[in-house]
């Protein structure tokens, strides 16, 4: 087992746990120990909003395990965030209890607004952290697992499966807005007050969902390192490249698939359930097709097959849509992005780590030339 | 239907595909013995590939029996299924894995537990280690483990592909025109590579190019419109007069 997780540890993984590391710890100490004055004080809606990112980010993790290893383009993963993302709303709204605006101690305020008798069968347990916890992990992986099968068994690759994924998202988005549904329609589930007996608006929180966050990123990133450095990954990367020789070789394809496929899911869906405490609010334009695809940009944008890109993509082109949709180019985002993916598809097709790593393999290349040439007769030496 | 039993190792008989309405495949029957090494021959469109993908649970057969080391019956099982009982196949183009280097190339085809679990907490035994190390050596691509397969040269890549093969470890192996492409000197070399693991392994080749056939020395069988057309020694088989009308022309 130790073996993984030493394998996937190069230099350039070093270097991103390191990074991440830093942030996990520099931003809230700026928020909390900084006096508000300061110049170097990190604003707490700052924290908010960086930890939307960090979860971004590890929904891009998520699906660039699948789609840069494995040739798995899902364009409904948003939705497997969506029912993380619901799944700790629905703990969130039993947490509020009495004090909603209708003060039902055991209906939250849409059951009653909407005339409910009692509680929905599915809205039991989620008042126990433990079981809403199991559930972010489970539902989105029983989905994922369930439609994988399917999808995988009869052999739908490429674009059709592409299309039945975002097809899934979609026929999710429309079943939640159903106020028969018992997810709060159209509104969603919002006004939460606490979690695990913390205030959910307080800073405290926020700098400790954060930081939480950024373990999920790290551990989620170490999964993946675990899994692409090992032989598995080797395997995905045949699949990728070539799936029916890989069934000839005996690897039973399908199976490969749905393990990743149903892996990838949970990672959506634990970054959904880290995302709501922090914005605030779950609703079914979590689920809008266009957020999958706008998920699986970032992926392209920062380089797809590499990991570390996948992050990096998801922080810049969020960061970016923050800055250019609060101003006055507001209207244009949406162009922006579509130019921004035709462009890196045409211009950078490697995205931005994959880029620089082309341009450090002559390099690295070179360096290891070097380091093996004197050692080369050595080795050789016993096997004459 | 009681499980047949037969003492080749391969075993098709009767065997019918039809391809929207086009016979690829019209009574089929052909016996390979353990060990022995054949050489199918036979003008385009004649079911050579598709031969192989029958074999391989990549086509199903309309009709027929297919049977493998006596008594398994391979129209019931898939590609992976019919790759794991031991037959390996090298395809027609050369198919390696591109974006990895020679050495992973061949460290994915070991013969070693397929499973996922098993792939995720797989270590090297200095055994592969060795097993591999064997193999470099055969296919001559030693100097060249930490190069892209998609770097090689396409007499390379055909090697590459009888190299994975052999890290296979098959019974049977199949080899789709293994010479295509090479150079006169390339062909030689790779008559007699196939020469030498004919010594443990049985071998069916499909090749256009006689004077390879020739090297191999070994039984042919000429295939024309889905069905034997004559099979026997080279000598025997490049005189029979249907063959030169369909294949060799006069």
């Amino acid at each position: 087992m130790s073996h993984l997780l030493i394998r996937s540890l190069d230099r350039s993984a070093m270097v991103f746990l390191v990074i991440i590391a830093a942030v996990g710890i520099v931003v809230p100490l700026l928020n909390l120990l900084v006096p508000p004055t300061s110049f170097f004080h990190v604003p707490t809606y700052l924290v908010a909003l960086f930890g939307k990112y960090v979860c971004y980010a590890l929904l891009a993790l998520s699906i660039d395990l699948i789609w840069g290893y494995c040739g798995i383009l899902s364009l409904g993963h948003g939705a497997f965030f969506a029912l993380g993302g619901y799944a700790m709303g629905m703990y969130l709204m039993r947490q509020i209890g009495g004090r909603g605006v209708y003060g039902n101690p055991l209906l939250p305020d849409f059951m009653v607004f909407l005339n409910y008798q009692s509680l929905p069968w599915y809205w039991h347990g989620f008042d126990m952290f433990w079981f809403a916890a199991l559930m972010v992990l489970l539902v989105p992986g029983l989905l994922a697992f369930g439609f994988g099968w399917l999808a995988f068994r009869s052999r739908v690759t490429g674009v059709y499966l592409s299309i039945i994924t975002q097809a899934m998202t979609y026929a999710l988005l429309l079943a939640f807005f159903r106020n028969d549904f018992g997810f709060g329609g159209n509104n969603g589930l919002t006004d939460f007050k606490d979690i695990l007996g913390f205030n959910v608006q307080a800073q405290g929180t926020r700098a400790a969902l954060f930081v939480l966050s950024c373990i999920a990123l790290v551990i989620g990133f170490l999964i993946c390192r675990a899994i692409v450095t090992s032989k598995l990954g080797k395997v995905l990367l045949a699949i990728r490249d070539a799936e029916s020789r890989t069934r000839f070789l005996g690897y039973r394809v399908e199976s490969y698939k749905l393990f990743v496929f149903t892996l990838s899911a949970c990672m959506a869906g634990v970054a959904g359930a880290l995302y709501v405490p922090q914005v605030g609010i779950i609703n079914p334009s979590e689920f809008a097709p266009a957020n999958s695809i706008e998920a699986v940009i970032w992926v392209a944008v920062g380089g797809r097959g590499t990991l570390t890109g996948a992050v990096l993509g998801a922080v810049l082109v969020n960061y970016a849509k923050t800055v250019f949709t609060s101003g006055v180019l507001a209207p244009y985002w949406l162009f922006m992005l579509g130019a921004l993916f035709v462009l890196v598809t045409l211009l950078m097709p490697r995205g931005i780590i994959g880029t620089l790593q082309q341009w450090w393999e002559p390099w690295r290349a070179q360096r290891a030339e070097a380091r093996s040439a004197p050692a080369t007769p050595a080795a050789q030496a016993p096997a004459e | 239907m009681t499980p047949r039993t037969t003492n080749a190792l391969l075993y098709l008989d009767g065997v019918y595909v039809a391809f929207d309405g086009f016979r690829a495949i019209n009574n089929l029957s052909l016996a390979i013995e353990p060990g022995e090494m054949r050489a199918i021959i036979g003008p385009n469109g004649a079911g050579k590939t598709t031969m192989m993908d029958i074999i391989t649970g990549k086509t199903r057969p309309d009709e027929g029996e297919v049977y493998f080391d006596g008594n398994v019956d391979l129209t019931r099982l898939d590609e992976t299924e019919i790759a794991e009982l031991g037959i390996g196949r090298k395809f027609q183009k050369p198919t390696v894995f591109e974006s990895q280097s020679v050495e992973d190339n061949l460290t994915l085809a070991l013969n070693v537990d397929h499973s996922v679990r098993g792939t995720l907490f797989w270590r090297k035994t200095p055994g592969e280690v060795e097993r591999i190390e064997r193999v470099l050596e055969t296919i001559r691509l030693k100097e060249a483990r930490h190069r892209l397969a998609g770097g090689l040269s396409h007499g390379q890549k055909q090697w590459l592909e009888i190299g994975m093969l052999l890290a296979q470890d098959p019974k049977l192996l199949l080899v789709d025109e293994p010479v295509a492409g090479m150079t006169d000197a390339e062909t030689h070399q790779t008559a007699e590579l196939l020469k030498e693991i004919n010594k443990e392994k049985s071998v069916i080749v499909v090749e256009h190019d006689m004077t390879f056939v020739r090297e191999l020395g070994v039984k042919v069988t000429c295939l024309h419109e889905g069905s034997v057309l004559a099979e026997g020694t080279i000598d025997q088989v490049s005189a029979n007069e249907r063959v030169i009308e369909v294949y060799l022309g006069r």
